[in-house]
């Protein structure tokens, strides 16, 4: 068995039986490999794709995602994708490969050095030198990308190292990692000490990060917010771990938030923050960030803890294990007032726009994706307005059906992202919402979804401008709209239709769902471009301010 | 408050382990005042100090950053009254008449320095010590000229039974 062989071995074993790459000169004896092994091998057409995939799919499935790339330009294609799903601690391994040993550190053909360049941005990473070394780094890989704080793993692979021969003993060596000792199960005077302040306090609020869907966590928020009877605000990352139509749930905090919940969080007197790293999006000023608040903060990463605001109490562990905790010692809190008059408010509030417009209105083109769709689909958004809509204004039922690049924001994200999706997930539909901009960044995946036959429908929200960008411009720097019209898109029905895949454009109200529905029955790909209001103006908190401080049409109805 | 702080880190000895830490300084903006790396009494592993400067709230996410990065095995700060922190200093003074010379080395038997070299122009000490002594020493020749410099990264240990 060569190098090659064994770390295909290697993958199986660790439970991958799919892969996202592209191929290069390096790799040749590893494409060889893969030629007669029975891992399928998805081939998109950029590397930054191949990133995306596994990363989505790793999201979709709870699984580790894998992706292959090529020395030099394949691995530096990779950059982008590896940071996004690193921000946003999903666990994936990138494999790229490496020139040959004897030639490594000589400006070789395509040689870059990749261990340098991932090294800020992965969670580790290696370079085995000897293929005797391949196995038990490629074990190690899998459990340090999938165990406390979940997140990206480069193994950087010689060419020789994939030829030369690994023997069976090889195969049972195991890689001593002294250092990585995650912890789990959180201090067991710091939990009491919570479920005290829980017990006490009079106006709590949890906060739900993506650390909650990443520890399979939902079903235990839900138990422990019903039994203690919390209001449940999230953060972007961590849309789905309550089911948005919940009682307790009150949407999305931050600078695109719920005007209603961002007022909450000001309020509340405790706050517990599950699995959610405070980004500057979520908490807007920090110094008047739930400044009342007694703050409990839960995170599998002791270095999140403290890092952006201030903590209480903090508890180190799994988000599973410690709600598990509090279930066992909470029951039927009554924080009556509080919980109903907070709740009441976000269920009172119906944003204010026309449903009717020609052209569409971003808001109703959200409504009718939901009207579309079932709690199981899987949406992918991109990163912009269109991210932004969908954050707001969506509905998200089900941990790992919201799949959006959080902490990196990624445009190009929602096309791959969703290949990786509906992989992960075949019998399950899968939608990606993008915007004209980041569309264009990674259209020619649209080649890899006809190849697979992956039935993923893709929604253009069109509106000519990078509109995020724009969005600022109009608000911020005087109406001075700089590099932001994205005058001639292209004919996105004609793009999609010479790749085979069937397209739309609408202009009509109800045509969306008609066709995402059509779409889905028919388990066919196609693309729908909408064209959209892009003067519309989405809700914000301008950058720095205080999370109470929302901009923007933003009235509640009555 | 900002204060200095000496931090010491057990890493595994693996290539790229210095950059992985140097590296992490940079991109999460800690500062790095010195650094010293050298082997331990345990094979194929090192021990790198840092003296490093910040409030303590910085101070405890550099700890903590220091412990996610895998090569880690232990990181502690090092209390300054249980530390014994060393440095070594080469200084090469500007000395050409017997008289400098003299004094120089008499400066340098209070500090418990050595004589490395002797030209007819210069001299040059070495001493080893706390920081604060060393730069003591250094104020001391400063006024003769100093010529050239080097000083090594401090490195520290717990004083008393405790190891890291
Ligand atoms: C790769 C990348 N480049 C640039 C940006 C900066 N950026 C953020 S949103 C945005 C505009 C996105 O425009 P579009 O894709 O049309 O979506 P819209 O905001 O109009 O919904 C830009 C340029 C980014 N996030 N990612």
């Amino acid at each position: 068995m060569n190098g090659s062989e064994a770390l295909l071995k290697k993958l199986k074993e660790n439970g991958t039986d799919v892969v996202f790459g592209y191929p290069g000169g390096v790799l040749l004896p590893l494409y060889d490999s893969i030629y007669d092994c029975d891992i399928k091998h998805i081939l998109v057409r950029h590397e930054q794709a191949a990133a995306h995939a596994a990363d989505g799919y790793a999201r979709a499935s709870g699984k580790t995602g894998v992706c292959i790339a090529t020395s030099g330009p394949g691995a530096t294609n990779l950059v982008t994708g590896i940071a996004t799903a690193q921000m946003d601690s999903s666990p994936v391994i990138a494999l790229t490969g490496q020139v040959g040993t004897p030639i490594i550190g000589t400006d070789a053909f395509q040689e870059v050095d990749t261990i340098g360049i991932t090294m800020p941005i992965t969670k580790t990473n290696f370079q085995p030198r000897d293929s005797s070394d391949v196995p038990k780094i490629i074990d190690a890989a899998y459990h340090i990308a999938s165990t406390g704080r979940q997140g990206v793993v480069v193994v950087d692979l010689p060419k020789d190292v994939l030829e030369n021969e690994v023997t069976d003993e090889d195969m049972d060596a195991k890689l001593e990692i002294q250092g990585y000792k995650p912890n789990t199960n959180g201090n067991p005077r710091q939990i009491t000490k919570a479920i005290q302040t829980i017990l006490n306090c009079k106006k709590p609020i949890i906060l739900a990060g993506g650390g909650v869907i990443l520890a399979d966590a939902s079903k235990e928020l839900v138990e422990f917010a019903t039994k203690a009877n919390i209001p449940v605000a999230t953060s972007l990352m961590g849309k789905g771990s309550i089911p948005e139509d919940h009682e307790l749930s009150l949407g999305l905090l931050g600078m695109h938030g719920l005007e209603s919940t961002n007022n909450a969080v000001t309020d509340c007197d405790c706050l517990i923050a599950i699995g959610c790293r405070f980004s500057d999006r979520t908490t807007g000023k920090v110094s008047e960030f739930a400044s009342d608040a007694v703050k409990i903060q839960i995170d599998i990463d002791p270095a999140e803890i403290g890092k952006n605001v201030d903590i209480d109490i903090p508890i180190v562990g799994n988000a599973k294990i410690i709600l598990e905790k509090f279930i066992g010692e909470i029951d039927g809190v009554n924080h009556g007032d509080w919980t109903k008059q907070i709740v009441s408010k976000r269920w009172a509030y119906k944003p204010k726009y026309n449903f009717g417009c020609v052209p569409f209105k971003p808001q109703e083109c959200i409504k009718e994706i939901m009207e579309a769709i079932t709690p199981e689909t899987i949406v992918t958004t991109d990163v912009g307005q269109n991210q932004m809509w969908m954050a707001h204004y969506f509905k998200t039922k089900n941990p790992r059906t919201f799949i959006s690049s959080g902490g990196l924001g990624t445009m190009g994200y929602a096309l791959p992202a969703a290949i990786g999706a509906q992989v992960a997930k075949p019998d399950e539909h899968v939608l990606a919402v993008a915007g004209d901009g980041g569309f264009q960044m990674v259209s020619q995946e649209l080649a890899t979804i006809k190849e697979y036959d992956l039935p993923i429908v893709t929604c253009i929200l069109n509106n000519r401008y990078l509109g995020m960008v724009y969005q600022w411009q109009v608000l911020y720097y005087n109406n001075r709209i700089s590099q932001t019209e994205l005058a001639p898109t292209p004919d996105f029905v004609q793009l999609a239709k010479s790749y085979g895949i069937d397209a739309v454009s609408v202009e009509e109200i109800g045509k969306l769902k008609e066709n995402i529905m059509e779409a889905f029955d028919q388990g066919e790909a196609r693309v729908i471009e909408v064209k959209i209001d892009s003067s519309e103006l989405l809700p914000m908190v301008p950058p720095g301010e205080k999370i109470t401080k929302i901009v923007g049409e933003y009235k509640q109805e009555e | 408050m900002t204060n200095k702080h000496t931090i010491s880190i057990l890493v595994e000895n693996k290539t790229g382990v210095l950059q992985r830490i140097a590296g992490l300084f940079t991109r999460r903006d800690f500062n790095i005042d010195n650094i010293s790396v050298g082997k331990t009494s345990v094979e194929n592993m090192s021990r790198i100090t840092i003296t490093t400067y910040g409030d303590d709230k910085t101070l405890e996410q550099i700890i903590k950053q220091l412990n996610k990065l895998i090569e880690v095995i232990k990181v502690r700060e090092m209390k300054p009254d249980q530390t014994i922190r060393r440095q070594l200093a080469l200084v090469k003074i500007h000395a050409p008449t017997e008289e400098d010379k003299s004094e120089i080395i008499q400066y340098t038997n209070i500090f418990r320095g050595k004589i490395a070299d002797v030209t007819p122009k210069t001299i040059t000490v070495e001493i080893t010590g706390n920081p604060d002594k060393i730069n003591a020493l250094i104020d001391l020749l400063r006024p003769y000229g100093i010529k050239e410099m080097t000083k090594t990264g401090t490195t520290a240990i717990t004083r008393g039974q405790k190891t890291l």
